[in-house]
């Protein structure tokens, strides 16, 4: 109980911080934006309903990808600012509590930018799914968990080092890359309907499977990397 | 510090010559003395070089992940031998770098000569690119993390790297793949031809002997790095202490 108090600690501190300014949010939303228009321009999705659909599972993704990259690198630079980040290595919380936190705050921005970007994306890809669309509900939260949890360790690895925006990328990106096919095989399943319910079930127990590893493994090295010196 | 008698100087030569002699045998038995395989012709050759490597670069990676453990463990409680242990890791992980590499050109080699095309993107090709990429930023964050914090950083991008090695090992067995079925320890139908072991146990036992005998040699530079840093650092510390204050 007194764990999971810290762990809410840390994601009000988070949620109020992001409230006062709005940076991350607002820059994730523009830069999903983005890519949604840049790629609805290269590949006229309108036109070509079937390639939308076979298409935009993938793009959906990648946006997101991307745009979670932008902000995680924010993420704990903020903390470092009059070395919030020192007196948080000397409180008595556990250091995966901190952890715990952050990720469940980045989560909800990204949660949010997939609740405002889901619409515009229907419209700009003239979207209309033939699969079961409620397995969205399970499998956009599971797909941004595995992206956040990763993208807020590595973040927090690469804070020290030189070159920290370019290092993020180089490391998320292969680590992700088992849950990226996962995710977009089975949102793809769901938008088409060419997958057999079955397949889709495996892809999510896959990405779930590839949730509860990382999130262990993320939980257990996390005070060796917030106090490597 | 170390010394580096010439005994051990003799044995690394020699480990060095058994590993090319071996491999020359290897390549003798492999190039001229197997019959042309049936279906492929001369291709076929490419397997005594493509499965020794393949098998090598997933184990490699295995030493770099329980030189990653140990140098965990060892960072507070024994920091010298800690070192150590981050010399090995740093080792297997550029050898795996170079042994992966090998195993997807000569994969793409093949595939070329008996598929007709280059790369296909089937689960076992994909998850030892996986491997590879993998691997690749392990040696970035080395290269671009300051010195301090370079072990631990590494150590536990090495944790999650291992996890990938067991799915790229099992992806031919879980999944139907155009990659040909395993040949060893596989289902019913796997095995060689006896007239084929001869050349590949050779093979085999050449690159591995290779493999570690590069390891050990970038071991052996990684650890004269060390002793050098160190050597500096206390230089360094005297120095500073003769300064009249």
């Amino acid at each position: 109980m007194k764990y999971l108090q810290h762990v809410l600690d840390h994601l009000r501190k988070d949620l109020r911080l992001e409230w006062r300014s709005r940076d991350s949010i607002n820059g994730m939303l523009f830069f999903s934006l983005l890519v949604v228009v840049v790629f609805g321009l290269a590949f006229d999705p309108t036109s070509y309903p079937t390639m939308a659909r076979q298409i935009s599972g993938g793009i959906l993704w990648v946006a997101l990808l991307f745009a979670s990259i932008t902000a995680l690198n924010q993420s704990w630079t903020r903390e470092q600012r009059n070395n919030v980040l020192e007196a948080q290595r000397m409180a008595p919380s556990p250091a995966s509590a901190l952890f715990l936190g952050k990720a469940l705050a980045n989560m909800l921005f990204v949660l949010l930018v997939e609740a405002v970007l889901a619409p515009i994306f229907i419209v700009f890809f003239n979207l209309h799914a033939l699969g079961n669309v409620w397995l969205l509900a399970l499998i956009l939260p599971l797909g941004t968990w595995a992206l956040v949890v990763n993208g807020t360790f590595f973040a927090a690895l690469g804070l020290r080092a030189r070159n920290r925006e370019l290092l993020l990328p180089l490391l998320l990106l292969p680590i992700s890359l088992p849950a990226l096919l996962a995710m977009v095989e089975a949102t793809t399943g769901v938008l088409t309907a060419d997958l057999d319910p079955i397949q889709i079930n495996t892809w999510i127990k896959q990405l779930l499977g590839y949730d509860i590893i990382f999130t262990t493994v993320c939980i257990l090295l996390f005070e060796t990397v917030l106090n490597a010196e | 510090m170390e010394q580096r008698t010439p005994t051990l100087r003799g044995v690394a030569w020699l480990w060095f010559g058994i590993s090319v002699a071996v491999l020359a045998v290897g390549f003798r038995q492999a190039i001229f003395l197997v019959p042309t395989d049936a279906a492929q012709g001369n291709v076929g050759r490419i397997f005594y070089y493509h499965v020794p490597i393949a098998m090598l670069s997933l184990i490699f990676p295995y030493i770099n992940f329980v030189a990653s453990l140990f140098y965990l463990y060892w960072r507070r409680r024994e920091p010298l031998k800690a070192l150590t242990a981050d010399a090995l890791a740093l080792s297997t992980a550029e050898v795996t770098v170079v042994y992966s590499s090998i195993c997807l050109l000569t994969g793409m080699l093949w595939g070329r000569a008996t598929w007709g095309i280059w790369w296909t993107w089937d689960p076992r090709l994909t998850s030892m690119l996986l491997l590879w990429l993998l691997y690749v930023s392990y040696l970035m964050l080395r290269r671009f993390s300051s010195t301090g914090q370079t072990h631990t950083l590494a150590a536990v991008l090495s944790v999650f790297a291992a996890v990938d090695v067991p799915i790229v090992y099992m992806s031919i067995r879980w999944w139907r793949t155009q990659h040909p079925a395993p040949v060893f320890g596989g289902g019913p139908d796997s095995g060689v031809d006896p007239s084929m072991l001869p050349a590949f146990y050779w093979n085999l036992a050449g690159w591995t002997v290779w493999g570690v005998c590069i390891v050990l040699f970038r071991f052996a530079l990684e650890r004269r790095r060390q002793f050098a840093e160190q050597e500096a650092a206390l230089q360094a510390i005297e120095a500073s202490l003769e300064i009249p204050q």
